[in-house]
């Protein structure tokens, strides 16, 4: 047809990166055949502050401040993998109270920035009142941070050995408050989505990645759970006593965005799920564990992971005895998963991508850094 | 705390196959890291991911060690779903030698082998599509050199691209 009719080629069209629906500031450069995109390439780096080169000149601790900059909707996670990371080190534990503590802290977190990927990802489908519901729900979260520790996204709640901060009067209270309001609320969002036939319709069989091809480009998070692999760190390799929660892990089948979609609102009712149990067995004790003042672990190197909201969030640090790292490498979950941007989109509509990048749930200043 | 001998079916198998390609079996604060030859690094990926298991490449990065006669580690991350085993592995390299691309073997090594390039100025030997990736093309230094300071940043690209004095 195309060469019989106006001779028409392929298109290039240019798609940010200041675009509303590519989260931040991703340029993604589109090759169509009319409405089908043959191929797609992306251009990232837009927020590059070289994270990883201010570690080597800062000390390890005035460095954990700068990991809330990467994913800064799910600050906790990565301070989290940070001082996780640290402590591996040191060879130190945090104490069982800071554990729990942190536990709580990093699973309303996720709660908080899957909220915002619901609200956002509704939005460019043309859905717009979720978001109105999540950030009503995401505030409640905002405000137990800001409580605990003054801040409502860049939140450094955590200290290399434990918690800087004793939960303030009333955390436990406020916390199953939460939970108690947010299952009804989580309702009401699927009821609005779940079943919605234009959901359905915009969602189902778009972006397609199975299984072999998640593991392919190192896609990992609920975009490897919607392709039916059971894989969580938090239950795989258990970090700050997340064995002693009773949760599931929630799958899909098709590995399409509908079925991402359906993982991320399980695994919100699973969060609050391990919130509520967490907060039932705060341990009592101390919230540091045995670190000096100043930090110097020993020459040595360590990768640490956890399950960050988006995927797997790892830091490879190498000391060199000094109180500077000598190398913070951070593997980002959303650089990795964006990789795969070009396999979903291959034969997709060009309102697909909207969807697909939405789905991937990536934030740029984790991207670049 | 030093690093301890590495010793489990799986180093005894790689030890059959590839011999003194691989230099050390390392164990430090309980992570499992082998130590290789750098043209043995593609071979030893394959053989982990067909014969072993270790289906997930989770990241590759380099540190760099001035004073060394192989100034740079490229060090893999390599995950297992089927054994939920994670293991390193390190090549030494000199400046200037380009080690194969890992892109044949993991898909995902695309982007984090450029990512390296970016930093390091380390060239990947057949990567499909070689360019910088966070920094503009145009950028002339390799900012995680430990030559290259904080403070020194690309004035030139500065001054021309973003028509002020200097980065900082």
């Amino acid at each position: 047809m195309a060469d019989t009719f106006l001779d028409s080629t392929e298109l290039v069209l240019n798609m940010g990166p200041q675009h509303p629906s590519t989260h931040g500031v991703l340029r993604v450069i589109l090759k169509l055949d009319g409405e089908r995109v043959l191929s797609t390439e992306c251009v990232i780096g837009y927020l590059h502050r070289g994270v990883e080169k201010i570690a080597e000149n800062r000390t390890w601790q005035m460095f954990a401040p700068y990991v809330d900059r990467m994913d800064y909707v799910a600050a906790v996670s990565n301070g989290l993998g940070y001082c996780l990371a640290v402590e591996k080190l040191l060879g130190v534990e945090a104490p069982p109270r800071a554990q729990a503590v942190r536990v709580i802290l990093a699973e309303l977190n996720r709660i908080a920035s899957h909220l915002l990927w619901l609200g956002t990802h509704a939005l460019d489908i043309g859905a717009i009142t979720p978001l109105f519901y999540c950030m009503r729900e995401r505030e409640l979260i905002l405000n137990i941070f800001e409580k605990y520790c003054g801040a409502r996204l860049t939140t450094h709640a955590f200290r290399i050995g434990g918690l800087q901060y004793e939960t303030y009067e009333g955390f436990e209270k406020e916390c199953l408050q939460f939970c108690d309001i947010f299952d009804k609320k989580i309702d009401e969002y699927e009821e609005l989505l779940t079943g919605n036939r234009i959901w359905q319709q915009r969602l189902r069989g778009v972006g397609i990645l199975t299984a072999e091809d998640c593991k392919e480009y190192g896609v990992t998070g609920p975009m490897l759970r919607a392709a039916g692999v059971k894989w969580d760190l938090r239950k795989a390799q258990p970090y700050s006593g997340y064995e002693k929660y009773d949760f599931e892990i929630p799958t899909g089948q098709n590995g399409d965005t509908y079925d991402r979609y359906l993982v991320r609102m399980q695994e919100m009712r699973q969060s609050a799920r391990i919130v509520r149990q967490a907060v039932a067995g705060i341990p009592a004790g101390p919230i540091m564990g045995k670190v000096g003042k100043v930090i110097k672990p020993p020459v040595g190197e360590a990768y640490v992971s956890i399950e960050a909201p988006k995927g797997e969030l790892g830091y490879y640090v190498v000391s060199d005895g000094s109180t500077q790292p000598y190398r913070v490498r951070i593997r980002p979950p959303s650089f990795v998963n964006l990789q795969a941007l070009d396999k979903m989109c291959r034969g997709a509509l060009v309102a697909d991508v909207v969807a697909i990048i939405g789905t991937t749930d990536i934030v740029l200043g984790e991207v670049d850094r | 705390m030093a690093a301890t001998p590495w010793e489990s079916e799986l180093t005894q198998a790689l030890k059959a196959e590839f011999g003194d390609q691989i230099l050390e079996f390392s164990t430090y604060a309980g992570q499992n890291f082998l130590v290789a030859k750098p043209e043995a690094a593609i071979p030893i990926l394959e053989s982990l991911k067909e014969n072993h298991g270790f289906d997930y490449l989770v990241d590759i990065t380099a540190v760099h060690w001035p004073e060394r006669p192989e100034p740079f580690d490229i060090v893999y991350v390599i995950y297992s779903f089927p054994r939920n085993e994670r293991i390193r592995m390190k090549i030494r390299i000199r400046e200037g030698e380009k080690p194969r691309s890992a892109v044949p073997v993991h898909l995902t090594a695309n982007w984090l082998e450029r990512e390296v390039y970016d930093m390091f100025g380390i060239e990947f030997e057949g990567h499909p599509d070689l360019r910088r990736i966070l920094l503009p093309e145009e950028w002339e230094t390799f900012p995680l050199r430990k030559e290259n300071s904080i403070l020194k940043t690309d004035q030139h690209w500065v001054q021309e691209n973003l028509g002020i004095e200097s980065g900082q």
